[in-house]
């Protein structure tokens, strides 16, 4: 302690700034920091490859005869659509670490800084797509070790994937904003997944529509969740329209055009 | 208001040194509280500026709104010559700010916190790495370096804090209570991080509840109360009108009290009896009147147990300052 004198010194050379970094590098960073939380925090990678491998395995074989004569059958049903329920969970959890930062002084640093104003809100974001990406991954490999056949190859898949993340891309902005208004993040969990639930399995993601009653099967068809899982199906099984994925893509777009916005004007007006 | 105390700020004679902060009745309302009711501060470059303040003073408040985190409902102020409103970019790029609780990211570790914002500040590779293992080694943290930040003690925070303030010196920097919650060791070495700071030439303002802190590191404190300024001056200026210090004397006999009261009013006016039975308190603000007083109750064969010269504390400024026996038994309170 009594040396502080001495080597603050070398540390006091005034520091100055250098060339101002471009809004991608800020955004970068922050992507690198959501990185660094998968290597310290390893508990939420668990969540991440334990919750899509329990669905997909429940459903497949516990509903999948059931509802589709076998549970293979099922699965060719069901996996794009699984895809598009797991993107959709994930995207809650950078609301609930939103909710978390915003609770300390963390995000007042970055406020202060003179940075572009969304990166922290871009690295949730690259943090949401690798999240996306891992998971994806697993209920892909597991789709095909239980024998899912994407019948439109890897020339269907690649582009399904994009998709994909355009969905958890447009899904993330809802919980951003949870995450900035609500300062509890189990509230913003439980917010989340009430909302979800509905949404998801109130869609054509898990079954075929046809038995259910006219007016749930109106909402059913007009549900931006089972126009992504139309459209993934069409990607990953061949036969997807230009239509289909435009359908697919009007409520991430508009999700994005809307809550960006709302998002920066509750960033800034705290 | 003191009359022996000005509570305007800086005279144009004064300004010797341009201003790194001057403000103009700064105003923030939060529902009906007005945390922060007309504040004018002029901060010359290079100076430790202390606001002094109790609790729900708006200490914090207005240090937010000079760092740009919080809008002045009414009010205008410059930092380092750049608008608040008008231009808070600029006033960001000049500044830093510790905050009183961590702004660190605790899962991560000292050195990726320091590193993450060297990349934010636009350090590339190298650079980047460089200059967080300076401030490691500035702040005394190098040992600490790889261990995630919810393991530190809170000195150790504290310290990690100031350095991420300092990724690029700033022109001036906001310290928001920095020794609040600390042990008297880790005090005393955040306080030499500081003095360093400005012998460095950056400008700090800081917000303190501890006269001795202000008294210790600041060139000139502004005392504040209820979002309002009642006092501003040096050091020197606010014991004249406070008293340089509290003497408290303990008496060998009890019984006595009764004539120590009479023999020391008579020199130095006002006697609080303290909280144990034979302890009185007095404000002096001379040490010569001190001495006289203590010489008078020798002369007067008053034996005493101890007797001890201290800094007012908060609360005798304030009830110096203010002369509101109500509000200091409030201040109390909250302390």
């Amino acid at each position: 302690m009594s040396d502080t004198g001495i080597t603050m010194k070398h540390e006091l050379d005034m520091v100055q700034r250098p060339a101002a970094p471009s809004a991608l590098s800020n955004a970068l960073v922050f992507g690198w920091r959501a990185v660094l939380k998968f290597k310290h925090v390893p508990e939420q990678l668990f969540d991440l490859v334990m919750t899509p491998i329990m669905f997909t395995l429940l459903f497949t074989f516990v509903f999948g005869g059931a509802l589709a004569g076998t549970p293979r059958d099922y699965l060719q049903f069901f996996l794009p659509g699984i895809l598009v329920q797991t993107v959709c969970f994930n995207a809650v959890y950078s609301g609930m670490g939103l909710s978390t930062d915003l609770g300390k002084g963390l995000f007042d640093r970055f406020r202060s800084l003179p940075i572009w104003s969304l990166a922290p809100f871009a690295g949730l974001i690259v943090g949401d797509i690798l999240r996306h990406l891992i998971a994806g991954a697993i209920i892909l490999t597991i789709g095909l070790i239980l024998g899912y056949r994407p019948e439109a190859g890897i020339v269907g898949v690649l582009p399904a994937f994009a998709l994909l993340f355009a969905i958890g891309f447009g899904m993330g902005w809802i919980f951003i904003v949870l995450g900035l208004l609500i300062r509890t993040p189990m509230t913003v969990m439980t917010f989340g997944f009430t909302f979800l639930f509905p949404l998801v399995f109130a869609s054509n993601l898990m079954v075929d529509p046809a038995t259910m009653p006219g007016w749930l099967r109106a909402f059913v068809e007009v549900n931006p969740v089972s126009l992504m899982a139309t459209a993934m199906r069409g990607l990953m099984g061949g036969g997807a329209t230009a239509g289909d994925i435009g359908l697919a893509l009007i409520a991430p777009v508009v999700l994005t055009l809307t809550l960006a916005p709302v998002t920066l004007w509750l960033y800034r007006r705290q | 208001m003191n009359d022996v105390t000005r509570t305007d700020a800086l005279s144009s004679a004064e300004r010797i040194v341009p201003l790194a902060i001057s403000a103009r009745g700064l105003a923030k309302q939060f529902g009906d509280v007005r945390a922060v009711d007309g504040i004018d501060l002029d901060v010359p470059r290079g100076m430790i500026f202390a606001i002094l303040g109790p609790n729900g003073a708006g200490k914090t408040t207005l240090m937010r709104m000079l760092a740009t985190l919080a809008k002045p409902d009414a009010g205008s102020a410059a930092v380092m010559g750049h608008d608040l409103v008008a231009a808070p970019h600029e006033v960001r790029a000049s500044i830093a700010m510790t905050g009183q609780f961590a702004s660190l990211d605790e899962d991560l570790t000292g050195r990726e916190n320091l590193l993450m914002l060297a990349r934010l500040w636009g350090f590339r590779g190298r650079a980047a790495k460089a200059r967080a293992d300076d401030l490691l080694a500035a702040f005394e943290l190098s040992d600490a370096a790889q261990k995630q930040v919810k393991a530190y003690s809170g000195g150790m925070r504290r310290r990690l804090d100031i350095a991420a303030s300092l990724i690029v010196t700033p022109s001036v920097l906001f310290l928001d209570e920095p020794t609040t919650g600390l042990d008297p060791n880790a005090r005393q070495a955040v306080w030499r991080m500081i003095r360093a700071l400005a012998g460095g030439g950056v400008t700090i303002l800081l917000t303190t509840q501890y006269m001795d802190e202000a008294d210790q590191l600041a060139a000139r404190i502004a005392v504040i109360d209820r979002g309002r300024k009642i006092a501003e001056g040096t050091s020197r200026e606010l014991k004249a009108a406070t008293g340089s210090g509290c003497l408290h004397v303990a008496l060998a006999d009890p019984s006595r009290i009764e004539d120590a009261i009479q023999v020391l009013q008579s020199r130095l006016g006002d006697v609080q009896r303290g909280r144990e039975g034979a302890e009185l308190l007095i404000m002096t603000s001379t040490t010569k009147q001190a001495n006289d007083a203590l010489a008078a109750l020798v002369a007067a064969d008053i034996e005493l147990a101890h007797f001890s010269m201290g800094s007012p504390s908060l609360e005798e400024v304030f009830f110096a300052l203010t002369g509101d026996g109500a509000r200091v038994d409030e201040i109390k309170e909250i302390a």
